[in-house]
């Protein structure tokens, strides 16, 4: 069969002050039709460029040379009036975050018939009829109303198959998805991933998937490229590369993925005097009504959370989108005031305190953050950042007792203490998380937050991240509450986890049985939703997948808040909210917990 | 740190990337550098020049602009010098520009910044009362100062002050609420820092970016104030004079003498250009999203 698409040196630069940057270095491949190839690989490794440049979308300072064959047609080169009748009719993308890639101020139906008229003409009832077609086709319920609908209306899983309908309505012979789970939770993910391969029955579409998830790219690959620093390090059938991977990069990478399946586990640790006690916390948000009269709503974050840490510890949060893990952070740490609860760090209620009494206690709790570089102050230098909890807590250190303290804390977390004059900005994304976990440690807590801490960065910082703060806890006796969305992740680094829905407990247990037996039946949709990184093992699952997507806080279902979409709900779950009970050592919010 | 090493290559601020992108600007580095010139000029023109600006040379009246007596610009109705007093009227113009301007500064990001951070009930009295002032008519207080304090170059830039930093109040505030939602202001919170102190240290650095564009559009539109209370007669007094003041005595002559019109013109518009000019050059300079494209 001969080849689609036939990339041959490709190479894209970019001029910048610092000179030229090259992005993509003598990139070659080939794909045969109705193929999917991965290109994975870390932020910068040039994956997404390469795919621009195929397209001819590249930035204004953008430079490509090398040659693109598609369907025998160069591309290279070619006035972009032309490329614009390819682009969209026989070579289709979908970008990371549906939200952007929709003109907001458009209909769902008028963006849609737009690529209908310009490549095939089609116009008024018989455009509507055919995007409704394929609204129907990437199972959006209700399509006809669906049209008439902006982007904001609907949710971000619902957008994303609106851009692959929107990809399809030309029924192109190739389809660039740059990262096109990325913005979605766990479980839409799933569901978009799911039909992605059907589509791919369906239309026969020759695909490249963008990705930095090898989790994804095993699931859904015939054949992988693995790109570092705009070179390709490797490429070949996705079997080989997961089994017997060449590079020593591609071996680093692999081993660096965290997995629900394997992997070391921490083990519970010993009952101990608390650190933190929270008992029944909540926070409500008081949110007010459109118009000048209309009533408050009130938007129920966070709801009779309760839990234990002992020094030492790590307590593991994990859900989706909305489901209150960052509330309950901002809570546990008095950032937001609890509507009721009691939240005692080392015998304190704090919950009711006013914030001049809570200050005190700011030096024994701290927050490290999902985006290292936006929380780092961009005007200061990392000496100033590292030395600000100092200067309100110890303010009588002398200039040279600071420096040092400051030393002393960026050799902990890996970083040369020689580099404190410099600004933020001039270090890579893993060592802005390493200076944000700096400052947080400077004081010495006793108690480390870390809010999605390890979820911005590439999957080999993540496991160096992983690796500190396994390592600091132990050095330091900190008790940590480790927020994050991935729950292999959180499987690595927890001895117990709390899954979280719509700002309730769902299940909570030590990280062995969470992850091996599950009892909640969410916490099941989470696992089941998880992709391995072990391309046979990942084609062999069953699952079954939640529908639909996580319902409005303004809109919380009445009793149980995941019965919407649970497939064990009857009707108790409508009417009766579940309480949290003890099967065995797990904690768990079911009624139906051992019938199922 | 003990050893001696510490301190290594020079730290690349984001104003430092941002001063490269405004030096390649050609305009906006041709508008600083005719600023410059401007300046001096007028700071030490008139004492170089050898007539001084209200004595007037009985021996030239209204004489058009001419090489023999050292009289480039021509002179006045009343024999004064024109070169000097334009240089004169300058020294006053960018006075106003500049002192109202600072003034309207600091009240403005105090005020702003200070409702924007704390927010609730403080931020919707403090700007209801930007509001209030907002709704005074400025030619109406100017003419009430004026009447009560009779005609002082002083309240010029009090009345100029007054008004302008409502503006900047607004603008700093609006700022203010976007910077803090940002993570480092949460990340100061965590550490214990006190509200007085994240405002100095997190978010007035922080705005400072945009105050500055604000700034270079601010000084020609206060010295275009300036120049429309003196055109009325509001503004300075003779034989003082300002920019302002002088095109409105050259407007009058203007049949007579056209050149007492078109050189304090000139000035005036050449430093509204620059000025404006030069706030383009900082505003893209300053905006990160540009910086990345090029």
């Amino acid at each position: 069969m001969s080849a689609l698409l036939d990339v041959a040196g490709l190479n894209v630069s970019f001029a910048t002050r610092d000179g030229a940057v090259q992005a993509v270095r003598e990139l070659s491949f080939s794909l045969s039709p109705g193929e999917v190839l991965g290109i994975v690989g870390e932020s910068g490794s040039g994956k997404t460029q390469a795919a621009l440049a195929l397209t001819g979308l590249l930035a204004e300072n953008g430079h490509m040379s090398g040659s693109v064959l598609f369907d025998g047609q160069q591309l290279a080169g070619l006035p972009e009036l032309a490329l614009a009748d390819i682009r969209g009719a026989r070579i289709a993308m979908i970008f990371q975050d549906p939200m952007t890639a929709l003109n907001p101020y458009l209909t769902i139906g008028a963006q849609m018939t737009l690529v209908l008229k310009r490549h095939r003409r089609l116009r008024g009832a018989a455009a509507l009829a055919e995007c409704e077609r394929l609204l129907d086709a990437v199972r959006i319920t209700d399509a006809r109303q669906r049209l008439r609908m902006y982007p904001h209306e609907l949710s971000g899983g619902m957008r994303q198959r609106v851009m692959i309908a929107t990809a399809l309505l030309c029924r192109p012979s190739l389809l660039i998805a740059d990262e096109p789970t990325t913005a979605l939770d766990v479980t839409v993910q799933a569901q978009i991933l799911a039909l992605m391969s059907e589509l791919r029955a369906e239309f026969g579409s020759a695909i490249i998937l963008i990705t930095h998830d090898l989790g994804i790219a095993a699931g859904s690959c015939d054949r992988l490229l693995v790109m570092r620093n705009g070179q390709c390090v490797e490429q070949g059938g996705i079997e080989q590369i997961f089994r017997s991977p060449r590079s020593t990069y591609t071996q680093d990478l692999l081993a660096a993925v965290p997995r629900l399946d394997a992997g070391s586990v921490r083990t519970p640790l010993p009952e101990a005097p608390a650190l933190l006690e929270v008992s029944d916390l909540a926070v409500h948000y008081r949110v007010p009504g459109a118009g000048i009269a209309s009533r408050h709503r009130t938007l129920r974050a966070l709801d009779g959370v309760a839990l234990k840490l002992v020094p030492g510890e790590t307590l593991g949060v994990v859900g989706e989108s909305g489901c209150g893990k960052s509330t309950l952070a901002r809570a546990v740490l008095r950032l937001v005031a609890p509507t009721q609860g009691r939240v005692c760090l080392l015998g304190t209620d704090l919950a009711g305190l006013p914030e001049r009494e809570v200050r005190p206690f700011r030096r024994d709790m701290q927050l490290v953050f999902q985006d290292p570089l936006a929380a780092l102050d961009p005007r200061m230098t990392v000496r100033a950042i590292v030395a600000e909890p100092l200067g309100a807590f110890e303010a009588q250190l002398s200039d040279a007792e600071v420096t040092a303290r400051i030393s002393e804390a960026l050799t902990q977390v890996g970083l040369d203490p020689a580099w404190m004059n410099r600004y933020p900005h001039q270090f890579s994304g893993g060592q802005c998380q390493r200076i944000g976990i700096a400052r947080a440690l400077v004081l010495k807590p006793q108690l480390l937050v870390c809010d999605e801490a390890v979820s911005a960065l590439d999957v080999t910082v993540q496991a160096q991240i992983i690796a500190l703060l396994l390592e600091l806890q132990t050095q330091l006796g900190l008790a940590m509450i480790f927020i994050a969305h991935d729950l292999a992740v959180v499987r690595r680094i927890s001895h117990r986890i709390m899954v979280m829905y719509l700002g309730r407990v769902m299940e909570m247990a030590d990280a062995v049985s969470l992850c091996a037996a599950p009892l909640h039946p969410y916490t099941r949709a989470l696992i089941a939703a998880v992709p391995i990184p072990d391309p046979q093992l990942e084609r062999q699952r069953k699952r079954v997948l939640p529908t639909g997507e996580v319902p409005s806080l303004f809109a919380p279902p009445s009793g149980c808040p995941f019965r919407t979409r649970c497939s064990y709900a009857i009707e108790r779950c409508v009417s009766e909210v579940p309480a949290l009970r003890m099967v065995g050592n797990t904690s768990v919010a079911c009624h139906r917990v051992g019938e199922i | 740190m003990s050893s001696a090493a510490t301190v290594i290559e020079a730290p690349r601020s984001l104003w430092s990337d941002a001063g490269y992108a405004l030096r390649r600007n050609r305009a906006a580095m041709t508008a600083a550098i005719v600023l410059g010139v401007l300046t001096l000029l007028v700071v030490f023109g008139p004492a170089l020049s050898p007539y001084h600006f209200d004595k007037p040379d009985w021996d030239h009246i209204a004489m058009p602009p001419t090489l023999a007596d050292g009289h480039l610009f021509g002179t006045d109705a009343l024999g004064r010098d024109l070169l000097s007093r334009t240089l004169q009227g300058g020294r006053m113009s960018l006075l106003v520009g500049l002192v109202s301007t600072i003034v309207s500064l600091v009240i403005g990001i105090a005020w702003g910044a200070t409702a924007g951070f704390i927010g609730g009930r403080t931020d919707r009295i403090m700007m209801r009362i930007v509001d209030i002032l907002y709704a005074l008519p400025f030619m109406f207080l100017v003419i009430l100062l004026m009447v009560l304090f009779g005609r002082q170059i002083v309240l010029i830039f009090v009345a100029i002050g007054a008004i302008n930093w409502l503006d900047m109040a607004r603008i700093v505030r609006g700022q203010t609420l976007g910077l803090k939602q940002r993570e480092f202001i949460e990340a100061a919170r965590v550490s214990g820092v006190g509200t007085g102190r994240i405002i100095l240290r997190h978010i007035v650095p922080n705005l400072l970016g945009v105050v500055v564009i604000y700034v270079t559009l601010t000084i020609p539109q206060v010295i275009l104030v300036e120049s429309f209370l003196s055109f009325l007669g509001l503004g300075v007094q003779e034989p003082m004079t300002s920019w302002g003041a002088l095109v409105s005595e050259g407007a009058q002559e203007m049949e007579n003498a056209p050149w007492m019109l078109v050189f304090p013109s000139l000035f005036l518009a050449l430093t509204l250009f620059c000025f404006n000019f030069l706030g383009d050059g900082l505003r893209d300079a300053l905006d990160p999203r540009d910086r990345s494209r090029t």
